[in-house]
C-alpha cells in the first residue's frame, strides 16, 4: 500500500487551495533568491579572476588605504537591491498569509483532532450529538469543503501537518488552535507530526483520505455505527478476551462495554489503512505482529505487551478484523 | 598629616618609586624579557597549571577542549546518519536516537561552538589589541572551569545512560515533571546553567578587555573588525543568557520543587518556555555567526592586502545585526498559533537582518576585487565560506515568510539551513582562521597542501551531505524522526546525506591530523607568516607569556603595515609586578596602570565547588543552601582584598 503513493507526503502535490498558494511563493523567493545568489557568485568569481592592475589598491603598492569610488557606488545600489528584493518578498508573503486566513470564514465540516504521545484521535462535530463521530489515526475529508480543524493536545506539544493539504499548526496543551483548508484532489495523503514529541515521534503519523462528497456520507454513516456482534466462535472468544481483559482498559469499541479513552477507539479499526498511527499497514500479519507485542513494534508506545495465550492471540486478531 | 610627616611620607614613596622596576631605554632587549618572563610565568607543576591565569594558556584550552567535543558530537551525527541511511533501519532505536540529536544539539551548540568563539577570542583579542592580559584574568580561568565541568557532566550523563532526550530546545511540557521522568533533562537543564554561568563570565571578560585594554592610539575607529564582532557577540551574551538562565531555571523548580510555571493545568503556560528560550536561542545563533564574520575580515584583510572595503559599514552592520538578532524569536514559533497579524512583523524584522549580512558580504567581496587576493588555505575556506553560507542565509529568508514556514518548519529543510548557517557561515570560517593563527598559537605552519585537500573534501562532502536535505524536507520529512518508511522518495536524499556526512567526518580528521604532524613537523613560523597587519603578528609565534616587550602605540588601522621598521610603543609599566596598562574607551588615551592578578587556584576551586552546588542540585533542592557555603567560601577567598603595598601613580610620569 504504502509503496503505490510516491509522492503523498510530499509538498509538490498540493492537493489543496493551501498548498497551492504556498508552491507559488516558494517559487517567486526562489527566482528572487536565485537572482540573488548568482549576482554574489558573479561578484566572488569576477573578483577571483580579474586581472590584476599594477596599481591595485594593496599594501605592496602603498595605496591599501584607498577605496574604489566605483564600489561605493556599488554597494549603494546593492543595498538597495537586496532592501527591495526583501520588501518585495515580504509582501508576497503578507499578501498569501492574508488571503489564506481569509478561508477560514465559511468551512462547513467541523473537526476536531486531539493528539496523545503518538496517536491522533479524532472527532467529527455535528449539531446532532448523534451524528458526532469518534475515530482514531485516519482522516476522511470530502473533497472541496472547506473544513476547520480544531486542535488539541492532552499531553506535550505536537504539529498537525499533511503537506500536501495545508502547513503545519501546532497541538499544544491548554490552548486551542485551527487549520482551515479545502482540499481539491481526490486521493490518499499521508501527514505526520511534525513537533517532536517524545519517544516515538517518528511513528505518529495520520492518513487523510479525500474523497467524493457521496463516498464521505456514506462513510460517515458507516462509522456511526457500532462495531458488528462477533459472527463466529473464533471472534466471539477474541470478542470475550479485548471487552473483559486489559485491552477495555484503554479502547472503546461502540456497541461493546469497552469504553476507556486512553486509546485510540477501535471501533472501525480494520476499515482503516494503517495501524498504530501509520506505523504498520492494516492486514492480518500486521494485526498479529501488533498485537502480540506492541513494544518491539513500536518500542515505547503507550499500549504495553500483554501475555496471551496463542488461542487467545488467534481470538483477539480474527475480532479485530471483523472490525470494518 | 603634619606637613612633616607629609613631607617624609612623600620622601619615602619617591624612594620606593625608584627602586621600582620598568621598561624602557635603560631595560630592554634580552635583559628585559628575562625580567618580563620571570614577572609572568605562571607557578610551576599541576598546580600552578591549574592556577594559570594567562590568557592564551586558557584560550588555548578553551579550543581544544571546543574542539574535543566537536568531535565528539559529530560521531554522534554519524551514527544518526548510518540510522537514517535506509528506511525502517534497526541499527538503532527510538530513544537511544532522541538521545543522540539531543546530544549532538546541544553538544554543537553550547560546548562547540559558541565557546570556541570564546576560545579563540580570549588567546588572540589580547594579542590584537596589544595588551599583555585579558580584564578580569580569573574570571576568564573560572569561565573556562565552568565550561569544562559542564561539558564533563553532560557527557558524563551519556555515559551513565542518563543522556538527556528531549531536543536541544527541550520545550515544555515535554521536558517538564510528568513526561520527562527521571534526570535526563535535569542533566540538561545544569548543562545549561554551566554554560551560561561560563559564557557570561567570559562575555564580561571581552567587554572589559576590548574596551579598555587597547594599545594607545587604538581608537574605536581603528579597532580590528574581529574585536568589534566579539564586542557586539559579548554584549549580545549578556542581554540574552539571562533570558535562558530564567528559563532554565523555572524548569529545574517546577521538577525539583514543584513549581507550575509551565503546567497549563495550573495556570501556568507551555509557550512561555518557547518565548524565553528563543528569546536567547535565536541571538545564540549570531552569537556564533558574527565571531566567523570577524574571522572573515580577518582573513580577507590579510589575503586580499588591503583593509577590508567600507570598514564603518561592515561595523554598523555588526551591531546592527546585534540588535535586530533580538526581534526575531517568534520566527520559531509561526506554528504555535499566536495571532496572526503579529507575525508579520517577525516576517519582516527577519528579512532585514539579511540587509547588513548582505552588505558585510558585499564589502568582503570588493575587498577582494579591489585587493589582490593570495588563495591560500584561509582564503579558499572564506571562499567556501561565501558559496555555502548564502545559500543557507537565502534559505533563511524563504523560512521568514510566514506561509513558507508553516510548510518547511520543523521538516529536514530547517535542517539543512542551519546546517548551512552553522557550519557555512561559522564552521568554514573557523577552520580558516583556525590555520591562519595556527602559526601564531603553536609557532609552526600547518601544512598547506593537506590543507588545501581538507578544504576541497569538506567543501564538496558539505554539499553532497546537506543540499539533499532540503528535499528531503520538501518530501515531507520531519526533523528528529528515528526512522522513516520507504515509499515517500526519501531514500536516495537521506542515503546521499549519509554518504556526505562521512566524506566531512574524514575532512575533520584529516584537519585534525594535520594539526598533529604540523605541531611537531611544520615549518617553523615567523613572527609575521602572511605578512598581516595586525598587533597579534608584532610579537613572537608563539608569543612570550607576557605577550609585547613593550606595549605598542597604534596610529593607523593597519599598523603593521602603515610603521616602516619598528612599531613605536610607550615604555615605563612596572616589569618586577604584573602590570599593564589601561586606556580610555573611545579615545584609547593612557588611562591607567592596572595591577595584573596573580596566578590562582581559587578560580578552580570557586567552579569545583559551584559546580558540586549545580550537579548536586540536581537531586535535592536542599544542596542549593548547603551547597552554597564552600561556593561562598571559594569565592571570599578568591577576592580577599590584598595588602596593597604599593600606592597608585600617576600613568604618565
Amino acid at each position: 500500500m504504502i509503496g503505490s503513493l510516491q509522492t503523498y507526503q510530499s509538498i509538490f502535490s498540493s492537493a489543496a487551495d493551501e498548498v497551492r498558494q504556498f508552491n507559488t511563493l516558494l517559487v517567486i523567493f526562489l527566482v528572487v533568491c536565485a537572482i540573488m545568489y548568482t549576482l554574489v557568485i558573479a561578484f566572488l568569481i569576477a573578483g577571483i579572476l580579474r586581472r590584476r592592475r599594477a596599481d591595485a589598491h594593496v599594501v605592496e603598492n602603498g595605496m591599501h588605504h584607498r577605496q574604489n569610488p566605483l564600489m561605493r557606488t556599488g554597494l549603494i545600489a546593492w543595498g538597495s537591491l537586496v532592501g527591495v528584493g526583501l520588501i518585495a518578498l515580504a509582501i508576497a508573503s503578507f499578501v498569501a498569509d492574508r488571503s489564506l486566513a481569509s478561508t477560514s470564514a465559511h468551512e462547513r465540516l467541523s473537526i476536531t483532532v486531539t493528539a496523545n504521545q503518538w496517536w491522533w484521535d479524532i472527532q467529527y462535530n455535528s449539531a446532532d450529538v448523534s451524528k458526532t463521530l469518534h475515530t482514531a489515526n485516519e482522516l476522511h475529508l470530502p473533497v472541496g469543503v472547506p473544513v476547520r480543524i480544531t486542535l488539541h493536545s492532552n499531553d506535550v506539544i505536537h504539529s498537525f501537518w499533511v503537506p500536501s493539504l495545508a502547513g503545519k499548526q501546532d497541538l499544544i496543551p491548554g490552548r486551542e488552535n485551527d487549520i482551515t483548508l479545502v482540499p481539491r484532489k481526490v486521493g490518499i495523503y499521508r501527514g505526520q507530526c511534525a513537533e517532536f514529541c517524545g519517544t516515538q515521534h517518528a511513528h505518529m503519523a495520520l492518513v487523510v483520505n479525500v474523497e467524493p462528497y457521496a463516498d464521505f456520507i456514506r462513510w460517515w454513516q458507516h462509522q456511526l455505527q457500532p462495531a458488528v456482534a462477533p459472527q463466529t466462535p473464533l471472534a466471539l472468544a477474541g470478542y470475550i478476551v479485548v471487552t473483559t481483559g486489559q485491552c477495555a482498559m484503554c479502547h472503546s469499541i461502540a456497541g461493546t462495554p469497552a469504553s476507556a479513552t486512553v486509546g485510540p477507539d477501535l471501533t472501525h479499526l480494520a476499515s482503516r489503512r494503517s495501524l498504530a498511527a501509520g506505523t504498520l499497514p492494516m492486514g492480518k500479519g500486521q494485526l498479529y505482529g501488533w498485537v502480540a507485542d506492541p513494544q518491539s513494534v513500536k518500542p515505547g508506545s503507550k499500549m504495553p505487551t500483554i501475555p496471551l495465550e496463542p488461542n487467545q492471540l488467534h481470538a483477539v486478531v480474527a475480532y479485530l478484523e471483523t472490525l470494518k | 598629616m603634619k606637613p612633616a610627616e607629609r613631607d617624609k611620607e612623600e620622601r619615602r614613596l619617591a624612594e620606593e618609586r625608584k627602586r621600582i622596576v620598568r621598561d624602557g631605554p635603560k631595560l630592554k632587549g634580552a635583559k628585559l624579557e628575562a625580567r618580563l618572563e620571570r614577572t609572568w610565568r605562571r607557578p610551576p607543576g599541576f598546580l600552578g597549571w591549574l592556577a594559570t591565569v594567562d590568557h592564551k594558556e586558557i584560550g588555548r584550552r578553551y579550543i581544544v577542549t571546543a574542539l574535543i567535543f566537536l568531535a565528539l558530537g559529530g560521531a554522534l551525527a554519524l551514527l544518526m546518519r548510518l540510522q537514517l541511511a535506509h528506511p525502517d533501519n534497526a541499527l538503532i532505536g527510538a530513544s537511544r536516537f532522541n538521545e543522540l540529536f539531543t546530544m549532538h544539539g546541544s553538544t554543537m551548540m553550547f560546548l562547540f561552538a559558541v565557546p570556541v568563539m570564546e576560545g579563540v577570542a580570549v588567546y588572540i583579542i589580547p594579542l590584537m589589541l596589544g595588551t599583555r592580559s585579558t580584564g578580569f584574568p580569573r574570571l576568564n580561568a573560572f569561565s573556562y572551569y565552568m565550561y569544562l565541568f559542564g561539558g564533563l557532566m553532560l557527557w558524563g550523563a551519556f555515559a551513565l545512560n542518563i543522556a538527556p532526550d528531549i531536543g536541544w530546545f527541550a520545550y515544555t511540557p515535554l521536558s517538564g515533571p510528568q513526561f520527562s521522568p527521571g534526570k535526563r533533562a535535569d542533566i540538561w537543564a545544569q548543562m545549561i546553567t554551566f554554560t551560561e554561568v561560563s559564557a557570561l563570565a567570559a562575555a564580561v571578560v571581552l567587554v572589559a578587555t576590548i574596551l579598555k585594554t587597547r594599545a594607545p592610539g587604538m581608537t574605536l575607529s581603528r579597532m580590528p573588525l574581529f574585536a568589534w564582532a566579539m564586542l557586539v557577540v559579548a554584549a549580545m551574551i549578556i542581554f540574552a543568557m539571562p533570558s535562558v538562565a530564567l528559563a532554565s531555571s523555572m524548569l529545574i523548580s517546577d521538577r525539583l520543587v514543584g513549581t507550575q510555571f509551565y503546567n497549563q493545568f495550573e495556570h501556568g503556560d507551555a509557550l512561555l518556555w518557547q518565548h524565553l528560550f528563543w528569546f536567547f536561542g535565536h541571538p545564540e545563533v549570531y552569537i556564533i555567526f558574527l565571531p566567523a564574520t570577524g574571522f572573515v575580515s580577518v582573513i580577507v584583510e590579510t589575503f586580499c592586502r588591503r583593509p577590508v572595503f567600507a570598514y564603518p559599514v561592515v561595523v554598523l552592520a555588526l551591531i546592527s545585526t546585534g540588535i535586530l538578532a533580538f526581534g526575531l524569536w517568534v520566527h520559531h514559533m509561526f506554528a504555535t498559533g499566536l495571532p496572526r497579524v503579529g507575525y508579520s512583523f517577525y516576517t519582516a524584522a527577519s528579512m532585514t537582518v539579511a540587509v547588513p549580512t548582505a552588505l558585510q558580504i558585499f564589502c568582503w567581496l570588493a575587498t577582494m576585487w579591489d585587493g589582490r587576493p593570495r588563495f591560500e588555505v584561509p582564503m579558499l575556506y572564506v571562499v567556501g565560506f561565501i558559496v555555502t553560507f548564502v545559500i543557507g542565509g537565502l534559505s533563511g529568508v524563504i523560512i521568514a515568510s510566514v506561509p513558507l514556514d508553516l510548510e518547511l518548519h520543523d521538516t529536514y529543510f530547517i535542517v539543512a539551513h542551519f546546517h548551512y548557517v552553522l557550519i557555512g557561515g561559522a564552521v568554514f570560517p573557523l577552520l580558516g582562521i583556525l590555520t591562519y593563527w595556527f602559526p601564531k598559537i603553536t609557532g609552526r605552519m600547518m601544512n598547506e597542501t593537506l590543507g588545501k585537500i581538507g578544504f576541497w573534501t569538506i567543501f564538496l562532502g558539505f554539499q553532497l551531505a546537506f543540499f539533499p536535505m532540503h528535499f528531503a524536507g520538501l518530501l515531507g520529512m520531519p526533523r528528529r524522526v528515528y526512522t522513516y518508511p520507504a515509499g515517500l522518495g526519501l531514500e536516495l536524499p537521506n542515503l546521499l546525506s549519509t554518504i556526505g556526512a562521512f566524506v566531512v567526518a574524514a575532512s575533520v580528521l584529516l584537519f585534525v591530523v594535520n594539526g598533529l604532524w604540523s605541531l611537531y613537523r611544520g615549518a617553523i613560523a615567523p613572527p609575521n607568516p602572511w605578512d598581516a597587519a595586525s598587533l597579534e603578528w608584532a610579537t613572537t609565534s608563539p608569543p612570550p607569556v607576557y605577550n609585547f616587550e613593550h606595549i605598542p602605540v597604534v596610529q593607523s588601522r593597519t599598523p603593521l603595515w602603515d610603521e616602516k621598521g619598528e612599531l613605536p610603543v610607550v615604555t615605563g609599566l612596572r616589569v618586577d609586578e604584573k602590570e599593564t596598562l589601561l586606556t580610555t574607551v573611545v579615545a584609547a588615551t593612557p588611562d591607567l596602570r592596572e595591577p595584573v592578578p596573580q596566578a590562582s587556584l581559587w578560580p578552580f576551586i570557586a567552579a569545583v565547588a559551584t559546580g558540586i552546588l549545580f550537579i548536586a542540585s540536581i537531586f535535592s533542592p536542599w544542596a542549593i543552601l548547603f551547597g552554597a557555603i564552600p561556593a561562598a567560601i571559594a569565592l571570599t577567598a578568591w577576592f580577599w582584598p590584598k595588602d596593597m603595598k604599593r600606592q597608585p601613580e600617576p600613568v604618565i610620569t
